[in-house]
């Protein structure tokens, strides 16, 4: 019974990863939970994502991940920022909203002191020659930084070439007709929705 | 003192408009914080947001600098500054926050509806555009000249063709600009 036996350990293995996701969402408390997301708030230079993921699936075991990319598509489709929904969405599932509030508190906290500081700093010293300098360098590389972004996330989100078209509607609309981001936001947005109406074909590439 | 009230619902409002991140609501937010209630000028929301790249955490976190220069600004007190920082981060975030709570407990029935897909498929493309738009915005009062196009552009492309930590290259633009623009 080889057969048998092979399949037996290899649902022992994928039980003790279940079981360590089980145990660690029994322990957390809305404490360690703060804890977490104050570490990654704190420590989150240069983008939150890849962060979020060292420290709630490889040290919290919190979630796996596959857990962790749904929940991260969720936060993708909602307004609002990564880092915050990804905080609201585990910690509600974790220890429900107090849970939530514990984990969006604990990732904008150490951004949020430093930005505080760093604007009172600006508002005495920011005409400082060598503050504007700088400051012009910085900015500089945010554009490029953010268009990189940009581009990137295009590559990756969009399905069909003819969504480069909604894409450049909607920054005609708000950049040229100054249209405003929620009128663009509905008319672009209920346009490109019903142009990906759901057809019979997409509906079983959704199960695979 | 009677910042708050006008704070708390600008960005409130703002909130709502981050679809795709936080960039989406760049162009609004420029117009409500320069054009109707003169909290900053248009450079200095471009430096703060552009210091923010170098913070950890959520990367909208400039805001709470915008709280606290219009309540600080209005009241003449520090302290009060610091409240204003604060409530802009709980309107900011607040809303969804609560859309994030009710979205995630109904995910489960959500998951099954055919329309979903179309939703997340359909946005995504809108809020490129927004991200894009915002993008766009800021780079016009970014990019003023050779010097500052060829530190965007630079950036621009290490990050398309390598894997580096965005906020050393955030670093390198403040030591080439510094280097750039000093008298010589």
């Amino acid at each position: 019974m080889p057969l048998k036996a092979m399949s037996d350990a290899s649902a022992n293995t994928k039980l003790s990863e279940a079981e360590l996701v089980a145990t660690a969402r029994q322990n957390a408390t809305v404490l360690s939970i703060f804890k977490a997301f104050l570490i990654i708030g704190a420590t989150s230079f240069g983008g939150v994502v890849p962060y979020l993921r060292e420290g709630l699936v490889t040290k919290c075991h919190w979630v796996d991940d596959k857990e962790f990319v749904e929940l991260l598509s969720i936060s993708q489709s909602l307004p609002g920022l990564n880092a915050t929904n990804m905080a609201i969405l585990l910690g509600d599932r974790l220890k429900g909203w107090l849970g939530a509030v514990a984990g969006i508190v604990g990732v904008c906290l150490p951004g949020a002191l430093l930005m505080l500081g760093a604007g009172m700093f600006y508002r005495v010293h920011g005409d400082h020659p060598y503050v504007t300098y700088m400051l012009k360098g910085v900015a500089a590389a945010a554009a490029g930084l953010l268009l990189a972004t940009v581009i990137q996330l295009g590559k990756k989100s969009l399905s069909h070439r003819f969504d480069l078209v909604f894409v450049l509607v909607t920054v005609l609309a708000v950049n040229r007709l100054h249209l405003g981001v929620p009128k663009t936001l509905l008319i672009v947005g209920l346009l490109a929705i019903f142009f990906h109406y759901p057809r019979k074909s997409e509906k079983e590439s959704v199960n695979q | 003192m009677n910042q708050l009230p006008i704070l708390v619902r600008v960005f409130a409002y703002l909130s709502l408009l981050t679809v795709g991140g936080g960039m989406a609501a760049f162009p609004e937010m420029q117009h409500l914080t320069v054009n109707v209630h003169h909290w900053m000028t248009s450079s200095q929301l471009v430096h703060m947001y552009s210091v923010g790249q170098l913070a950890p955490g959520p990367n909208m976190m400039m805001i709470v600098s915008i709280g606290d220069w219009a309540v600080w600004e209005a009241s003449a007190s520090k302290a009060l500054g610091i409240v204003g920082g604060l409530i802009v981060v709980v309107a900011f975030f607040g809303p969804t926050a609560l859309l994030a709570l009710i979205v995630g407990r109904a995910w489960n029935k959500l998951d099954k509806w055919p329309w979903r897909r179309s939703i997340q498929q359909g946005l995504a493309s809108v809020s490129v555009g927004l991200l894009l738009a915002g993008t766009l915005s800021m780079a016009k009062t970014a990019v003023t000249g050779w010097t500052t196009g060829g530190i965007a552009l630079a950036v621009l492309l290490t990050m398309l063709w390598r894997k580096v930590n965005p906020a050393l290259l955030v670093l390198g633009g403040a030591i080439a600009g510094t280097i750039a623009f000093m008298p010589k």
